[in-house]
């Protein structure tokens, strides 16, 4: 690891540790309805929206009415996107009169938005009106990251309290976060972004004439307003189809540090909710040491095959050795503006997190290098992860680990003075399940028909024996990453893979849509119904004898089993990809 | 602490025991017993399923590597076998203890004079040739039957009628025989002991089959075994883990033949058996067997295997102080003397006054005095004045020399209606006891106060250790007595209790539990006397006295045949045991799989891709760079680690059934250790294991 990489990570991870603690208390307050100066300010507009809605705050839901109202929630918001994109050619924001979106990819589409996936199937900026861009898929990057956040404080509240059915009222935790802390980041987010050179308008396309004489339309459309949210709320869902690599979506070096920083800083500060909630500081570092160990990891391993290149390119004659004007590696896919430190930052944290945001294109990794970015999504983004969804993903996995480990001290495993039934265990296998079978199962059918091979772009320089479709590794990197980002709900991508064209439009569409959605929604009920289950328990209080949930033990412990129980499951698949193309370069 | 018991524990390796093991284990194949444990059950469909396409393949005239095959079908089904002989074994050793209980079932005969639901009156006494007999596995619950001397108690139940002393050691292996008797807390008998002199009435309290023995014997054999809860979420997540690695298997092979080739149903299984945890999975239930096992060598029954499961959760020890922390009786621990007064007189006067009492009080106090070595002789013609509740006062008139100790107030009266005076120095003293919870007994000689002596409750030996020990584990103990809250906190802070109860009545003590339970806490209590029952019935973990009645028996959910209120602690310790026990393998097993993998894929992969040779390096294929153990041959890879998997059981059904050594540390400190030894260990072994297997093997050139 290079000096700068390591100043780089210093001042990044230093940034996010002090911006986690404010935050995290201010989300802890919001939702533990402490009087807060927004509280204050805009309170009023609050009841409102409860009296307008017709909704009762003070009435709490169990599990189940919870977990119901987060499902018809996103599944009526869904359909309406679904409904918008068909009809953006009816609607007013067009101005580059765009037909409307086909009926798969507008499924897939509205899905993936939903899930906080934002798989893009399409290119942003010629696909999708303003009307579109603007308020059906924003909207979803708001809802998408809100819904996230409310089911990680249902879970933290049925960890933390004992002997109740009651989670809190859905609806006013989505108004709350939404109120209180999504549109505010965002709108001081967005005039950041403005004043480092987003674009943000409804004007048409700026029209331009080349140095040869040939006029040029510019796409443009109001990128900021989308962008602050598609960080903040990891979503990642980019308004142009170059992502964060295109000078509008992202472009300065200090834009480009704090997109970086934006997309851990919601999942970092649940870390201090979930200490401040539980009423275990330790408890809450704890696990920030983990996800901070497991994302430093990795992005020092992308940096470190990134600056090391393709050997066979050196066969070739590249200059292989770092200097003052070539900084050598594999510069592929990657821009000029951000150097392979400022991508590896980039690529590991948007992994990590299940943003997908991209600042460099992930398909022209080296094998390993790639490998990174699909293993944090495989690991189930819990290294910070989305925004709530990682904070309630890694307690499935501390929740294994505790049940493991506290064993091993001569008790029945108890988290947080809650003892662990088969029931806990029960759900906490499903979540883990779910998502494993779902890319497992999804990638073998996407190899092993036609239909799926068809979108591969990567195949083998000579035809390979009992084959007709010239097989390399690479492209099962594609198919599996894909699968990775739709089940993981991440939606950055291997993007040599073709998911939608007019030959294919269903495939991807439909799987990568099944993909999204159910490694979304049943992975979301099972944590309420572990959430419901913890808040009915009695709590019994620490002692020497109990299982301790903070320090470095406990730490290393909970490292341990991501790493083990991920790596056990994909390493198979992983060999056959990544692994072995790496192999076959050195 | 076990005193010498008849339920020994055999050797491990007992050829005894070994033997029908070993049948069992092939009778254990019987897929419908096999499905209960997924995992196994998942590796006896892997196993059978290679072995019919083997020989289809034969039958068919494929090309097959029969060598390597064979061998993989025999381990693969040795390692269900090893699972089933490990499950067998731990089932053959309670069958041994079971068939110790199951002689004193042998069928007698008994004398009923009263048939259950019957409402004829019964004569009282013993009449010779009164009633049927009938065997005793004819008797009903209700039913009475008369048992002379010499006879074998029939069945539990409980005396109605009668005293006689009874010889237990069938059952607790003590010799000593003990007395039973109708009323009280001493009027339960077991069926299988003998009435050595006169006789009892008993109503029996058991229809056949359900008796104690029985269900004793069903618990020990396992057959009776039912999961317990933490078993259950266990169970789970090693089901999860076998179906996401048979997803991740399963794959495989659609992979695979993306790149045109194909892995075959054999090495599939083989990666398949060796990553689902079979280490856990097949001795899971030799564990749980095991720890009912160890329970009975400590002279423990317990009704359910959930019992024991509980009492590594115990938080909260209920001990009886009397019987338990303290010899149960006052002794004399001091004797303190009016100023003014000497000693040796003062030594004298309460010898005297206490050489009539036969109490133990009364006894101590004369050890006391003669363990300054002096002789007290009885002055002639003395007469003794017995204690009476009237006057609380006893000792000696010997011509008119008058000795009295007793309370002190009576014995002031007594000094004031002799005229004689209080010292104001005697009250201090007397405050002084009572205040440390100690009884003072006022020693006077005529009108003089002389002294007094300091009477109290004695700690056991070696109570406090134990003590501490609980505490070191995270278990608080709490001292349940009938005295006032003084005298109860003054034994329990010499014996190093956390908490105590005083003046507890029943509903006091289950009160206690209650609110203790309420706080989340898991309860430990003993008990004997049927007014114990109810607390022992709402305890987590109630342990009835062998010697206490049946009520408290049935009530509890363990029964401690040698009486030993202490063995709580044992109890616990077994019950800790067996939940680390299984966690440490659990994750012995889990941590092994990252040597198999690394063993396992790069053999099966390497046929894959060897085509693609680039940049002019010959690749015969690029999956050998990842074979880091330089394990000697693809064949050899695969079956090293599926004969490791399958060894592996084996090598660990000792400590399966030994159990994992609980250390009284804090849970911190019991973490790092087993996560060192199992987890870190589970990932290092099987490198070197693996590795030893795979010179074998080339050295036998099996592969």
């Amino acid at each position: 690891m290079s000096a700068s990489l390591g100043i780089l990570l210093l001042v990044f991870f230093g940034l996010i540790a002090l911006a986690t603690v404010p935050l995290g208390r201010f989300i802890t307050r919001v939702f533990t309805g402490e009087a807060t100066t927004t509280g204050r300010v805009l309170g009023p507009v609050e009841r409102l929206i409860y009296r307008a809605a017709g909704v009762d705050s003070t009435r709490e839901h169990t599990w189940k009415e919870y977990a119901l109202a987060t499902l018809a929630f996103s599944v009526l918001t869904q359909l309406v996107t679904h409904v918008i994109l068909r009809a953006q050619a009816a609607l007013p924001g067009n101005p580059t009169h765009l037909p409307g979106v086909a009926p798969w990819l507008a499924f897939n589409t509205a899905t993936s938005f939903t899930t906080n996936t934002n798989w893009q199937s399409y290119a942003g900026e010629s696909t999708m009106s303003y009307l579109s861009q603007a308020v059906a898929l924003t909207s979803h990057n708001f809802f998408s990251a809100g819904v996230g956040i409310c089911v990680a404080i249902a879970l933290i509240r049925g960890i933390s309290r004992a002997e109740t059915d009651k989670l809190g009222n859905f609806w006013v935790d989505l108004v709350r976060v939404h109120l209180y802390v999504l549109l505010p980041m965002c709108v001081v987010y967005a005039l950041f972004l403005v004043s480092q050179g987003v674009i943000q308008t409804w004007a048409g396309p700026a029209s331009w004439t080349t140095l040869d004489g040939a006029t040029q339309a510019i796409l443009r459309g109001p990128v900021a307003s989308q962008e602050a949210i598609k960080m903040l709320g990891t979503n990642g869902g980019g308004y142009f189809n170059a992502n964060s690599a295109h000078p509008w979506e992202n472009p300065t070096p200090l834009s480009n540090f704090v997109q970086i920083f934006s997309i851990f800083a919601i999942p970092a500060a649940l870390c201090v909710t979930l200490g401040e909630m539980v009423k275990n500081r330790l408890h809450g570092w704890a696990v920030f040491a983990a996800m901070t160990m497991i994302a430093i990891a990795g992005i020092v391993t992308i940096a470190h095959f990134e600056h090391q290149g393709n050997p066979v390119l050196w066969h070739e004659g590249a200059n292989a050795v770092a200097s003052a004007i070539d900084p050598s590696g594999n510069m592929e896919g990657k821009e000029v503006r951000f150097g392979i430190d400022g991508t590896a930052l980039f690529a590991g944290v948007t992994t990590d997190a299940s943003c997908g945001a991209v600042n460099g294109m992930h398909d022209s990794f080296t094998p390993l290098g790639g490998l990174v970015p699909m293993l944090n999504i495989q690991l189930g983004e819990v290294v910070f992860g989305g925004v709530g969804a990682g904070m309630y993903g890694v307690l499935i996995y501390v929740l294994i680990a505790v049940f493991l480990a506290g064993l091993m001290v001569g008790r029945t495993p108890e988290y947080l003075g809650k003892k662990l039934d088969s029931r806990d265990i029960r759900l906490a296998s499903i979540y883990i399940l779910i998502p494993a079978f779902l890319i497992l199962i999804f990638t073998a059918a996407g190899v092993a028909t036609e239909v799926g091979r068809a979108g591969i772009l990567n195949t083998a320089a000579a035809d390979v024996a009992g084959t007709t479709w010239k097989p390399a590794p690479h492209g099962l990197s594609e198919v599996l990453y894909a699968f990775s980002s739709a089940a993981g709900n991440n939606g950055s991508a291997f993007a040599g893979l073709t998911a939608y064209s007019a030959d294919h439009p269903t495939f991807y569409s439909l799987f990568l849509g099944i993909g999204m959605f159910f490694g979304r929604f049943p992975l979301i009920v099972a944590v309420l119904a572990i959430a419901g289950n913890m808040a009915k328990k009695k709590r019994v209080p620490p002692g020497p004898g109990s299982f301790p949930v903070s320090g470095p033990l406990f730490t290393g412990l909970l490292v341990a089993v991501i790493i083990v129980v991920g790596a056990l499951t994909f390493f198979p698949a992983l060999s056959l990809g990544p692994i072995v193309e790496h192999f076959q370069l050195h | 602490m076990a005193k010498h018991s008849v339920h020994k524990s055999k050797s491990l390796w007992d050829p005894a025991i070994l033997r029908p093991a070993a049948l069992d284990a092939l009778k254990k194949l019987n897929p419908r017993t096999m499905a209960k444990n997924p995992v196994m059950f998942v590796v006896e469909i892997g196993s059978l399923l290679v072995s019919v396409l083997f020989v289809y393949d034969l039958a068919r005239g494929a090309p097959v590597d029969v060598k390597f095959q064979l061998q993989l079908i025999v381990w693969l089904w040795f390692t269900v076998l090893f699972a089933n002989f490990a499950e067998a074994m731990a089932e053959g050793r309670g069958k041994a203890q079971a068939a110790t209980l199951r002689k004193m079932r042998t069928t007698t005969t008994a004398v009923r004079i009263r048939g259950a639901g019957d409402a004829k009156p019964l004569t009282p006494g013993y009449v010779v040739g009164a009633g049927d007999t009938v065997s005793a596995t004819d008797l009903r619950r209700g039913d009475v039957v008369v048992v002379p001397a010499g006879e074998l108690i029939p069945a539990d139940g409980e005396i109605i009628e009668g005293i006689a002393s009874v010889d237990e050691s069938a059952i607790t292996g003590e010799s000593a025989p003990v007395v039973r008797e109708a009323g009280g807390d001493r009027s339960a008998v077991t069926g299988g002991t003998r009435v050595l002199s006169d006789w009892l009435k008993i109503e029996v309290a058991q229809d056949p089959g359900s008796g104690f023995i029985d269900r004793m014997i069903a618990l020990v054999e396992g057959a009776e075994r039912q999961k317990t809860p933490n078993e259950i979420a266990l169970t789970i997540l090693l089901a999860a883990l076998t179906l996401i690695f048979l997803v991740a298997v399963a794959t495989l092979e659609p992979l695979a033949r993306f790149f045109g080739g194909s892995l075959g149903v054999g090495v599939l299984v083989a990666l398949l058996v060796c990553l689902i945890p079979t280490t856990i999975g097949g001795l899971l239930s030799a564990i749980g067997i095991a720890g009912m096992d160890r329970l009975v060598q400590h002279n423990v029954l317990a009704t359910s295997g959930r019992a024991v499961e509980a009492a590594g959760d115990i938080d909260v020890l209920m001990l009886d102080k009397t019987g338990t922390i303290t010899y149960g009786n006052r002794q004399a621990a001091e004797l303190i003397v009016v100023p003014g007064v000497d000693a040796a007189v003062l030594a004298e006067a309460a010898c005297l006054g206490s050489l009539a009492d036969e109490t133990p009080e009364g006894k101590s106090i004369v050890e006391l005095t003669k363990k300054g070595g002096a002789e007290f002789a009885l002055p002639p013609g003395a007469v003794f004045v017995p204690f009476t509740a009237r006057t609380r006062m006893s000792g000696i008139d010997a011509g008119d020399r008058v000795v009295r100790k007793g309370a002190s107030d009576a014995v002031i009266a007594h000094v004031k209606a002799l005229g004689g005076a209080i010292p104001d120095t005697l009250q201090p003293i007397v405050d002084g006891i009572a205040g440390k919870g100690g009884t003072p007994l006022v020693v006077t000689d005529g009108a003089r106060v002389l002294g007094v002596v300091y009477l109290k409750d004695t700690v056991k030996p070696g109570m406090r250790e134990r003590f501490e020990r609980l505490k070191a584990m995270g278990i608080k103990t709490v001292m349940i007595t009938g005295d006032n809250p003084l005298t109860a906190q003054t034994i329990a802070a010499e014996a190093g209790v956390d908490d105590f109860l005083a003046e507890a009545t029943p509903e006091a003590k289950l009160a206690f539990i209650h609110k203790m339970q309420e706080g989340g806490r898991l309860v430990a209590m003993t008990g004997d006397g049927t007014n114990d029952a109810p607390a022992l019935a709402r305890a987590d973990v109630g342990v009835a006295m062998n010697t206490g009645t049946q009520a408290a028996k049935e009530a509890g959910n363990m029964v401690d045949l040698d009486s030993d209120p202490t063995k709580l602690i044992e109890i616990v310790e077994i019950g800790k045991q067996l939940l680390m026990t299984r966690g440490s393998l659990t994750t012995f097993s889990i941590a092994n799989d990252i040597a198999k993998y690394f063993s396992i894929l790069p053999a099966i992969f390497t046929g894959l891709l060897a085509f693609q040779a680039t940049a002019g390096k010959p690749q015969t294929s690029a999956f050998w760079a990842l074979n880091v153990m330089r394990l000697g041959s693809p064949q050899s890879a695969i079956l090293s680690a599926v004969i490791f998997n399958a060894l592996v059981i084996i090598a660990l059904i000792p400590l399966a059934l030994r159990g994992v050594k609980y250390r009284p540390l804090g849970a911190a400190a019991l973490l790092r250790r087993n996560l060192v030894v199992y987890g870190l260990g589970g990932v290092l072994a099987p490198f070197v294991a693996i590795k030893l297997i795979d010179l074998a093997v080339r050295g036998l050139n099996l592969g």
